[in-house]
């Protein structure tokens, strides 16, 4: 049993597409989950199918979407780190760290999920979950939460072996996948490939974000 | 947001003639491109609240549209614009979006910053 989950990624979908059965499930447990999100997806070129917000717009409808996807999956409490989509791995990593550093050391997570550097694709994914990682090396050893790595590049099986950590999320893929729907502007393109029915999902993508989630657990 | 009429992106265009203005200009093939194997490179670029003036701006095409604004000492190029909008806000908002509604291109103008 946790005691409080972390989950530290950058963009509003992240928590949903990657570990939202997990979240889902430590909610419905009675963990209390946290989540902080780097930005607010400001540059994202998906604007819903057909398409239905501007550049200027997107960043108040993804704010929108994502206090519906965390109320659907049970997250207590969403931080906004006020960052901006695709410039996370030029900031100064000290600071982002600082701020990191500060929100554990006031929650205390025993477990924090977060994208593992290097694996993740988007170089916001993986900038962010190298300064994850920098904030937890900073506590001390007796006070560290695990940290579950999420990440999907071509080579990272090859690279890390599988991931020790399979969580079958099939008693919450209704809640997941409402929080998907959630995430229109995104997931119309992404998911349901603006193809009628939103209720269901392609079958090689059920297969792919509907049964299970997995993670590495990443030593420090 | 809707398609481009272009005698009314002209006439937006002509409000923001030789005054200091904010521009916004990307282009995108989407952070994934190369992941999800749409393309060899994954390349984009943006500028968000370049300080310019120009002295001429003028839409060209019969869709999708180019824009050019021709600066003191230099030139601003977009194309593959197909949709426009101008908010309430009085900004001169330009798209191209791909025919899956995804946003490749986007050219924007305003009198006072963009949000960041």
């Amino acid at each position: 049993m946790e005691r409080h989950v972390l989950v530290v990624l950058p963009h509003p979908d992240d928590e949903t597409f990657g570990c939202g059965g997990t979240i889902a499930l430590f909610a419905r447990s009675g963990v209390p989950v946290t989540y902080v999100c780097g930005t607010l997806g400001e540059m994202g070129r998906n604007m819903g199918k057909p398409f239905f917000a501007t550049r200027e717009s997107l960043p108040h409808v993804r704010e929108a979407e994502l206090a519906e996807a965390c109320e659907v999956l049970g997250i207590k409490q969403l931080i906004k780190l006020g960052l901006r989509d695709k410039t996370i791995e030029f900031e100064d990593p000290e600071r982002v760290a600082d701020r990191l550093e500060q929100i554990m050391r006031e929650i205390r997570p025993s477990l924090v999920i977060t994208h593992y550097p290097g694996y993740a694709v988007h170089p916001d994914h993986n900038a962010f979950g190298a300064i994850t990682m920098r904030a937890v090396a900073r506590l001390a050893q007796n006070e560290r939460p695990k940290v579950w790595a999420h990440g999907f590049a071509n080579l990272a099986q090859a690279d890390l072996g599988p991931q020790d950590i399979v969580n079958d999320i099939s008693e919450v893929a209704e809640i997941k996948l409402a929080a998907v729907r959630a995430h229109g502007s995104q997931s119309q393109v992404m998911i349901f490939r603006g193809g009628g029915n939103q209720n269901a999902m392609p079958e090689d993508l059920v297969n792919r974000f509907l049964k299970r989630e997995s993670f590495w657990t990443y030593r420090f | 947001m809707g398609p481009i009429d272009k005698s009314a992106v002209q006439a937006a265009l002509d409000r923001f003639l030789n005054r200091e203005v904010y521009l916004h200009l990307e282009t995108t093939n989407g952070a994934y491109a190369v992941h999800f194997h749409e393309s060899k490179m994954t390349v984009g670029a943006y500028i968000r609240n370049g300080r310019i003036s120009f002295s001429r701006g003028l839409i060209a095409g019969d869709g999708p549209y180019r824009v050019g604004l021709k600066l003191e000492l230099g030139w601003v190029y977009a194309e593959g614009l197909t949709d426009f909008e101008v908010d309430k806000e009085d900004r001169l908002l330009l798209a191209g979006h791909d025919e899956m509604g995804r946003l490749a291109v986007a050219l924007e103008l305003s009198a006072s910053p963009f949000e960041i």
